[in-house]
């Protein structure tokens, strides 16, 4: 979108029902793909000021949502009409649900300033302040410590509690104990006039972990806004007879019983028998054959069929749940659950961690109890250890990493869904791809025996078209000749007509065959062929896998003749063509058996039980609902050229995950000694501290700009 | 040292200054949209005002 784009648009805040205006909460929500920069903002936010019903709207980029204000009984589709004629992709989405990361970024702010003031009395403290001088600033630490600690570290004690109370151990039992300890011995040692106070320590501690905690919040959220925004993609309104009227309807307002109305080339939204005589349907993410096939009256239909010929009326049979859809993706929810656990790095991590914590500081207190028959040495001792070894290091050592890699997906264009996705990416070494709809897609080409005037007809047809085939066409007609057309009208599903030179021309499905489209000019007709091609990214793509040294696969319901073709093209290692659902699904298995990490590339319900099974499972963005669901990632452009980028990128991020670790080892095979020796001070944890953390952050930020 | 009896209160003061600024950066969401807002400094003077 150019800086130009934006004239003549008025912006000026229209008079609302409100007087507060501009501070409206947003009563609607529209995900935007394409929103990408500045121009993008304005011309998406000048479009809606231009229209009579939107009070004010906002967009936010990191998001790629606008909200708007207006009408709570609004109908968001003229504005996605108006937002489309602009140049923006838009869908009506669901409201956000309420921030949770604000709830730790108070207490990030709150642990930071306490740290930040105590770290300035405790230097004075170490550059030798003594008596009454040491006692006093020490008491002032004390008095923000112990609040600050009580409010910050809340989120830690409270993951502590609820796995004490189950009877098992995680990483906030460690942290905690060190947090309440320090705290408890700190003002012991200070009300008797002691040298050391943990003070900073604790702080320290509380807000690098924090940090942890906020970055591993985002990297979650992000994932679930990913599906929520995917969710948003399928059509979210229909348009239902009612009286006599078609009025649109949000699906979720649809009943059994109503009548709904579809156009041809739209979706099926929820599971209906026919009304209408008889009808041409694709039932292809069923099947994943793509040949029409046709009902009747009274004949079911299910939600995901298009609609080829239409109009038609449906009436409702099962909605929301209920649908065959619906259960079907519920189907494979239930297949993911029974996936296993898998078992992260930062839980391995802590798994090792924590018992070794409480073992070494238990250990120090015996050790020294027993030695020096002192109570309080002994004390200090297992604080320092506690302290010292470092969790703060291991608490930022993943999510550091994993938010600058998903970063750098997402601004490739690639979501994840599932906050795990990134290190099972990393350990793929077979990947298998659907052949129809991923690899390849159906494509017209124009018959060798056009004359250059027919060629250029069909090239404006093409070009007045947003259909798919299409756009495909008029890219391969580039070098026809340019001529000019009148009066196109498009019909959504059906075809384009225009005038040329006084003669009506039509590009479109031909009438009683739907499957076959047609070049009609005046009374002349040309049939076109739709073959299928490759998809242009497909060569490369698996080219670069190959290079990597991954397998690389083909699983398709075709026959053997044309899946070999396309995977001799392709230079595929291996393929397993007339595959139904059930088999894709044991041959993947049977890959993990063999110890394969697999991830499955597919667009189609009938990959949905595979990707679930596959190690990890990549959709298109073009992909049915149920399927990008079942995925772990989704490429929102279809570019599988991204692929192989992606996982350079996972594996990077796991070898930067491991160096971290490493770095927090070495910190703590220098500290731990000295801290149960009982020659750590709160100047030496402070310094560890310090710099294991930022040491880590700095190696996870390295080389995660695009 | 009774200098610290005047500039300990300083430092915290300054502090508590920055901490209720940071409470105020999340009350009114300047965290929403980062990416947004950054961008949004590039949109010309001239057409804000007339928003």
């Amino acid at each position: 979108m150019s800086l130009t784009a934006y004239t003549g648009y008025e912006s000026v805040p229209k008079e609302t029902p409100d007087s507060n205006q501009g501070k409206m909460n947003p009563t609607h929500h529209l995900v935007l793909p394409g929103v990408h920069c500045v121009g993008c903002i304005h011309a998406v936010e000048s479009t809606l000021a231009a229209l009579p019903d939107v009070y004010s709207s906002r967009v936010n980029l990191s998001q790629r949502r606008v909200s708007i204000s207006a009408a709570t009984d609004a109908d968001p589709s003229h504005w996605i009409t108006a937002l489309s004629s602009a140049g923006f992709e838009a869908f009506e989405a669901e409201a956000p649900q309420d921030r949770q990361d604000d709830d730790l970024l108070l207490p990030l702010g709150v642990a930071g300033f306490a740290m930040m003031n105590v770290m300035l009395l405790s230097v004075a403290v170490w550059s030798g302040a003594i008596d009454t001088t040491r006692d006093f600033l020490h008491w002032i630490s004390a008095a923000i410590a112990l609040p600050a600690t009580a409010y910050a570290a809340q989120p830690f004690f409270r993951h502590a509690w609820s796995a004490l109370s189950v009877g098992r151990l995680n990483m906030d039992v460690p942290i905690s104990l060190a947090i309440i300890l320090a705290c408890g011995m700190s003002l012991y040692e200070v009300a008797q006039g002691g040298e050391h106070a943990w003070f900073d320590a604790a702080l320290a501690l509380t807000f690098f972990l924090l940090i942890g905690r906020v970055l591993d919040q985002r990297l979650r959220r992000r994932a679930k806004s990913a599906a929520d925004d995917l969710a948003a993609l399928e059509p979210s309104r229909v348009l239902r007879i009612e009286e006599g009227e078609r009025k649109s309807r949000a699906i979720a307002e649809i009943a059994v019983g109503d009548k709904l109305w579809i156009t041809a080339g739209g979706r099926v939204p929820v599971d209906a028998i026919l009304d209408t005589d008889e009808v041409k349907i694709d039932c292809s993410f069923l099947t994943g054959e793509s040949d029409p096939v046709l009902r009747r009256v009274g004949d079911p239909l299910y939600a995901g069929e298009v609609i080829l010929s239409g109009p038609v009326v449906l009436r409702a049979t099962a909605v929301g749940q209920d649908t065959t859809l619906r259960r079907i993706a519920q189907l494979v929810t239930n297949a993911e659950m029974s996936r296993g656990h898998f078992r992260s790095l930062a839980e391995r991590a802590a798994a090792i961690y924590t018992p070794a914590v409480h073992i070494i500081s238990a250990g120090a207190f015996t050790v020294w109890l027993l030695v020096t028959g002192d109570v309080r040495t002994a004390l200090n001792v297992a604080i320092a250890t506690l302290i010292i070894t470092c969790p703060c290091a291991l608490g930022l050592a993943v999510p550091a990493v994993a938010v600058a890699a998903t970063s750098q997906l997402y601004r490739r264009g690639l979501l994840l869904t599932s906050d795990t996705a990134l290190e099972r990416l990393a350990q793929v070494d077979f990947v298998v791809f659907d052949k129809t709809g991923t690899l390849s897609s159906r494509v017209l080409t124009a018959p060798s025996n056009l004359n250059e005037q027919e060629l250029g007809v069909l090239r404006a047809l093409a070009d007045a078209s947003n259909h798919p085939l299409c756009r495909a066409l008029s890219n391969n007609l580039i070098d026809a000749p340019v001529v000019q057309i009148s009066d196109v009208r498009e019909e959504v599903g059906v075809g384009v007509s225009a005038v040329w030179q006084g003669k009506t021309v039509r590009l479109g499905r031909r009438s009683g065959n739907e499957s076959d489209v047609e070049l009609r000019i005046d009374k002349d007709v040309i049939e076109l062929v739709s073959e299928e091609s490759l998809l242009p990214s497909a060569k490369a793509a698996i080219e670069n896998l190959q290079k990597n040294g991954l397998h690389t696969a083909m699983l398709t319901g075709d026959n053997a003749a044309n899946a070999t073709r396309m995977a001799n093209e392709l230079g595929l290692d291996q393929v397993w063509s007339d595959v139904r659902a059930e088999r894709k699904h044991e041959i993947i298995e049977d890959l993990k058996a063999e110890g394969k990490r697999v991830l499955m590339v597919g667009d189609g319900l009938n990959d949905n039980a595979a990707m679930a099974a596959a190690y990890v499972s990549i959709a298109p963005g073009s992909a049915l609902d149920a399927t990008r669901n079942a995925a772990d990632i989704i490429i929102v452009s279809g570019d599988l050229s991204k692929i192989d980028g992606a996982i350079q990128t996972s594996r990077n991020a796991c070898r930067r995950m491991k160096q971290n670790f490493a770095i927090a080892a070495l910190y703590n095979t220098i500290a731990v000694p000295l801290a149960v020796l009982g020659l750590a001070t709160p100047l030496s944890a402070a310094i560890a501290m310090s710099t294991s953390s930022i040491s880590v952050v700095a190696n996870a930020l390295r080389g995660f700009r695009s | 040292m009774n200098i610290l009896v005047f500039l300990v209160p300083c430092s915290l003061l300054l502090g508590l200054g920055a901490l209720a600024a940071f409470v105020w950066t999340i009350r009114s969401r300047q965290y929403e949209d980062m990416e947004g807002d950054a961008a949004r400094v590039l949109l010309d003077e001239d057409d804000m005002q007339t928003k």
